[in-house]
């Protein structure tokens, strides 16, 4: 059975009804390989990661990118990299960082010495 | 546009009965209920797992079908700058799909196998688009009221626990409201035109009501089931919560163009301040996602023909040391 559409250029592919147990259209990496997009609003702005695309080289990468993450508002600038190529972190091993923020030595607000200075000036050290 | 409120799932016993270590389940929950966002690599249970594949793949099957009822009118979309908006939106709607198919990815099925599953019809997709644009005034009431309910169901996951997804649905929320915005646009124009045009729009309006009404799926009397997907902050609100609050926001916009909405019974009951409406036929529903609907067969058939033709042109441009990893956000 052939379908017939509302649209007669649907109509005039001659379609047929995809039967209920068909082989599998896609196999494994027809869809290529995943690149991860990094976005660059602004002059001055860092570029930022908004998503993937899925594409045979980085060259197309950066063609569907332009497509899919620049279609509104302002963009600069993009970059285009191989998910392969990425090395991550795991994120059960954030517990590294996590006495960070109390390494007061290393942060500006560490360091107090007004109440010093205020003893010192009514001391008799003072001259 | 369209991830409906609801989702097939003809699966669910299986998995059930799967029971996960304790200790990093409640670890997992600890860290939902702080507000935290899970990431891919994240330890999950696999019932969450296997739930947001379904739900988030079914939303991008519903993003790159739903392109289709719109598609066939860009050639005949009457004016220059209803035809731009017109082909904005569409591709809007596959784009949406591809970062839809991303987020899922990102669990560990693949784009491939997504895709075979939407053809053979193992995987679903909003029912809504199993139905016929018929005229102009179709495509008015599809970018109005089905990208509302849409936007409706999109604001309300958005802020689920899983990173990827929120952040894809961040992006599509913003596109989804100049949808809504150009289709709202349509049906005033035509409302407010000639008695020819107001017949054409009142007509498109009867005949999508019901799928529209049929779009946030049966009422969901809180189950255990949905009582778990809702902690998990995967199912983010009600099937009825979610189409009260698309009749409340959306009843009065249709009303004051004049717009007649073909339910007598629909009104909001002053007491309850809720909606009541007369049930749609839930038969048909049900024999729509069986893929009895008047397009079922035309869309996987028109779906899978881009498919097959595009394979000479993705082959021609594989690289023989293309090797995939899973994305990683
Ligand atoms: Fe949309
Ligand atoms: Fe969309």
């Amino acid at each position: 059975m052939k379908i017939k559409s509302l649209d007669p250029r649907v109509s005039r592919l001659e379609l047929d009804v995809v039967d209920k147990q068909p082989d599998a259209v896609l196999h494994v990496q027809d869809h290529w390989e995943t690149y991860q997009v990094f976005h660059q609003r602004k002059r001055g702005e860092k570029h930022s990661s908004v998503g993937i695309v899925h594409a045979p080289s980085a060259e197309m990468a950066l063609v569907f990118a332009k497509e899919q993450y620049g279609r509104r508002g302002e963009t600069v600038n993009m970059w285009i990299v191989n998910t392969r190529d990425v090395l991550a972190m795991d994120y059960d091993d954030y517990d590294v960082f996590a006495t960070t923020p109390d390494k007061m030595y290393r942060d500006p607000a560490g360091y107090k010495v007004n109440d010093k200075i205020a003893e010192f000036k009514k001391s008799n050290l003072h001259v | 546009m369209y991830g409906g409120g609801y989702i097939h799932d003809d699966q669910k016993k299986k998995t059930d009965s799967i029971a996960e270590d304790p200790a990093l389940l409640a670890e997992f929950e600890a860290r939902i209920a702080r507000g935290e966002k899970i990431e891919p690599r994240d330890w999950m249970p696999t019932e969450y797992r296997r739930q947001l594949i379904r739900m988030i793949e079914q939303h991008a099957h519903s993003e790159i079908i739903g392109a289709l009822p719109e598609g066939t009118w860009i050639t005949r979309a009457p004016g220059f700058r209803r035809k731009l908006a017109l082909m904005a939106k569409v591709q809007d709607e596959v784009g949406h799909a591809q970062l839809l198919y991303s987020a899922a990815e990102t669990l560990g099925k693949s784009r491939e196998d997504m895709i075979n599953d939407l053809i053979n019809g193992k995987s679903k997709y909003s029912n809504v688009f199993n139905y016929p644009s018929k005229t102009w005034a179709d495509v008015a009431v599809i970018g109005f009221l089905i990208d509302a309910a849409a936007i409706v169901n999109q604001v309300a996951n958005s802020k689920g626990s899983y990173g990827p997804y929120c952040r894809a649905l961040e992006r599509i929320c913003y596109e989804e409201s100049f949808h809504l915005k150009q289709g709202h646009s349509i049906f005033v124009y035509l409302a407010t035109g000639t008695p020819t045009q107001r017949a054409m729009v009142q007509d498109a309006l009867n005949r999508w009501w019901q799928p529209i009404m049929h779009f946030f799926g049966p009422s969901d009397k809180m189950s255990q089931h949905t009582e778990t997907l809702m902690r998990w902050k995967v199912k983010m609100a009600s099937n009825d919560d979610m189409r009260q609050q698309f009749l409340n926001m959306y009843v009065p916009k249709i009303r004051e163009v004049g717009i007649t909405i073909p339910d007598p019974n629909l009104h909001k009951n002053p007491e309850t301040n809720m909606w009541e409406f007369t049930e749609p036929d839930w038969n048909e529903f049900y024999e729509v996602i069986k893929g009895n609907g008047p397009c079922n067969a035309e869309r996987l058939a028109v779906r899978r023909a881009a498919e097959d033709n595009g394979a000479w042109v993705r082959d021609a441009l594989r690289k023989a040391d293309q090797q995939y990893v899973t994305p990683l956000a």
